[in-house]
């Protein structure tokens, strides 16, 4: 059900500026795994490179062992059609720092759109699902709620339901509470914690150095788009070994 | 510690009167301004040349009213048209095609670029320029039908197809304007989801643009039913061509410009009412509460004390 990542060297530009200079990253399934980093580092841009919204320009990036947006054929990669890297994508969810949900939409609306329009799955089956998403993260009274009418922390916990409504192998959170008041903070990583605990693949890119150290498995610490170190929390978070890691550390903490 | 007051509420403290500012300058403007007005719309009554009688002669008369049905004909259908173009040409304008964008920008170079009246004049003489429109495969000889182009392209179709080639063009950039509006967010969450480019822009963008685009159309739409009139160059058969036909027998030009000009301001406001309502069903999502209707509005207008909710 749930999906490892493996990325070996993975290299990203825009245009002549490289800002991932080859990333490795093992990502078990079922493991947590946070990614940490000063703003810059390319903790947002790798994650975007995993669910394909950008492309790699170099090295291998693998999704339950396929490659993400290639398929390999011969010693050739040939690039995957829109169809194929949407199959992809459906396989894998992803949470924006600002939700990103449909605001033409009400929150039931918004998890339903896709696994309706894209799965195929009957409207009341979905429906059923979909309400059953809204009640695991709190919000089954808020269901035909627009979402200009929910706080942020309200939105942030619909757009993991949406993400959710796909039965993903794999989600990806990218700075989920970064936009949050800090009182509504706490609901949002409650829903994480019980996706942890429900063994879901996650990878997360946060500041937030407690939901770090008491859920991820192992926690990454990038700078200047290069992996610094990686290890258990306890380890990266309270030893660290690199000179930029205590620095970061040092400013967070 | 808790004290009582002692004086009993009657003696409370009457609350001020709040004496309002007056605005010397702005009431001696709106006097001036109601003057102006008084005076025009007197002189308007009094004037002979006006000819009330031949107005009302006319207003409901079968010409005027069969021009009527075909301005209105020719402005719905060219505006719609104009409207699927516009989507197909700002969807063209994106593409990472230069094939796709550069035609699409091209057409939209040469339709805004030329005056829809020699537009109108070129369909209508198109036949001048192709003898006949042949339908067959391309550098063979092989002919499937073969039509004379002043056949097909009678002048009221040279009107439709005038108005609506030169409408996509417009509509091309607001339309663009529109899907340009919604957020470059909105693409990221629905890609992630598994959506592709068709579905997303149906059902995810192109909703959001729709509120976008609505006011400017409407401004087009109210242009369109105006520009109508120009297809009385080519013998279209609108309110304007009909206007026309009447006042060269009568010599009654001015009742007749006044009988047109008044239905083409009854189409407006009923135009104007309707994109009022369009704005408020897309508003949703977009505003907490929804403006209210006018019949809310005159309502609240009436019953001041009351919250009027929509």
């Amino acid at each position: 059900m749930s999906a490892s990542v493996h990325a070996r060297g993975v290299r990203k530009s825009y245009g002549l500026v490289e800002v991932l200079h080859g990333i490795d990253l093992e990502v078990a399934a079922g493991e947590v795994v946070c990614l940490l980093g000063p703003s810059g580092s390319g903790k947002s841009t790798f994650l975007r490179c995993v669910n394909h919204l950008e492309s790699i320009n170099g090295g291998e990036l693998e999704v339950a062992g396929e490659l993400v947006g290639y398929r390999r054929d011969g010693d050739k990669l040939r690039e995957l059609t829109d169809r194929e890297t949407a199959a992809t994508r459906s396989r894998i969810g992803m949470v924006f720092q600002h939700f990103h949900l449909f605001p033409h939409l009400t929150a039931l609306g918004n998890i339903m759109e896709a696994p309706v329009r894209v799965l195929k799955r009957p409207k009341q089956d979905v429906r059923r699902d979909a309400m059953a998403l809204l009640d695991r993260v709190g919000l089954a009274d808020r269901c035909d709620a627009y979402p200009s009418q929910l706080s942020g922390g309200q939105q942030q916990r619909i757009a993991i339901a949406r993400a959710l409504a796909m039965s993903p192998q794999l989600m990806l959170f990218d700075e989920p509470t970064s936009a949050l008041d800090p009182e509504l903070v706490g609901d949002v990583l409650d829903v994480m914690r019980g996706l942890a605990k429900d063994g879901m693949t996650m990878l997360v890119v946060t500041h937030e150095i407690g939901f770090a150290r008491e859920v991820a498995d192992r926690v990454v610490f990038m700078d200047a788009g290069l992996v610094v170190e990686s290890g258990p929390p306890r380890q990266v978070l309270d030893e660290p070994r690199e000179a930029r890691t205590k620095e970061f550390l040092a400013k967070v903490l | 510690m808790v004290t009582l007051d002692p004086r009993p509420p009657e003696a409370a403290p009457k609350p001020p009167t709040v004496v309002p500012v007056r605005h010397w300058g702005r009431a001696t403007a709106a006097v001036v301004v109601l003057a102006l007005l008084g005076l025009l719309v007197a002189g308007l009554i009094v004037n002979k040349n006006i000819d009330e009688h031949t107005v009302r002669q006319y207003f409901f008369s079968r010409l005027i009213l069969h021009g009527v049905l075909v301005t209105i004909e020719l402005a719905v259908i060219s505006q719609a048209v104009g409207i699927v173009l516009g989507i197909v040409l700002a969807v063209m304008r994106q593409s990472k095609n230069p094939a796709l964008s550069g035609t699409s920008w091209l057409y939209i170079w040469f339709f805004r670029g030329t005056p829809l009246l020699v537009q109108l004049v070129f369909w209508a003489y198109f036949g001048s320029v192709y003898a006949h429109l042949t339908l067959g495969i391309p550098f063979t000889h092989l002919h499937l039908a073969q039509v004379g182009t002043n056949t097909l392209l009678t002048n009221t179709v040279a009107a439709y197809v005038g108005l609506s080639l030169n409408e996509g063009a417009y509509m091309a950039e607001i339309v663009r304007g529109g899907l340009l509006a919604v957020d470059e967010g909105q693409t990221e969450a629905a890609l992630s989801l598994g959506m592709r480019r068709g579905l997303l822009l149906r059902r995810i963008v192109l909703p959001q643009a729709v509120r976008v685009i609505i006011p400017p159309t409407g401004n087009e739409f109210i242009s369109m039913l105006k520009n109508t009139s120009l297809v009385a160059f080519i013998g279209g058969k609108d309110l304007f061509t009909n206007t026309q036909t009447i006042y060269s027998n009568n010599l009654k030009v001015i009742p007749l410009l006044v009988v047109a000009s008044l239905w083409y301001l009854v189409i407006t406001s009923v135009l104007t009412v309707g994109q009022y309502y369009l704005e408020r069903r897309f508003a949703r999502g977009a505003t907490r509460t929804l403006p209210p209707t006018p019949i809310q509005r005159l309502r609240a207008l009436l019953v001041p004390r009351r919250m009027v909710t929509t």
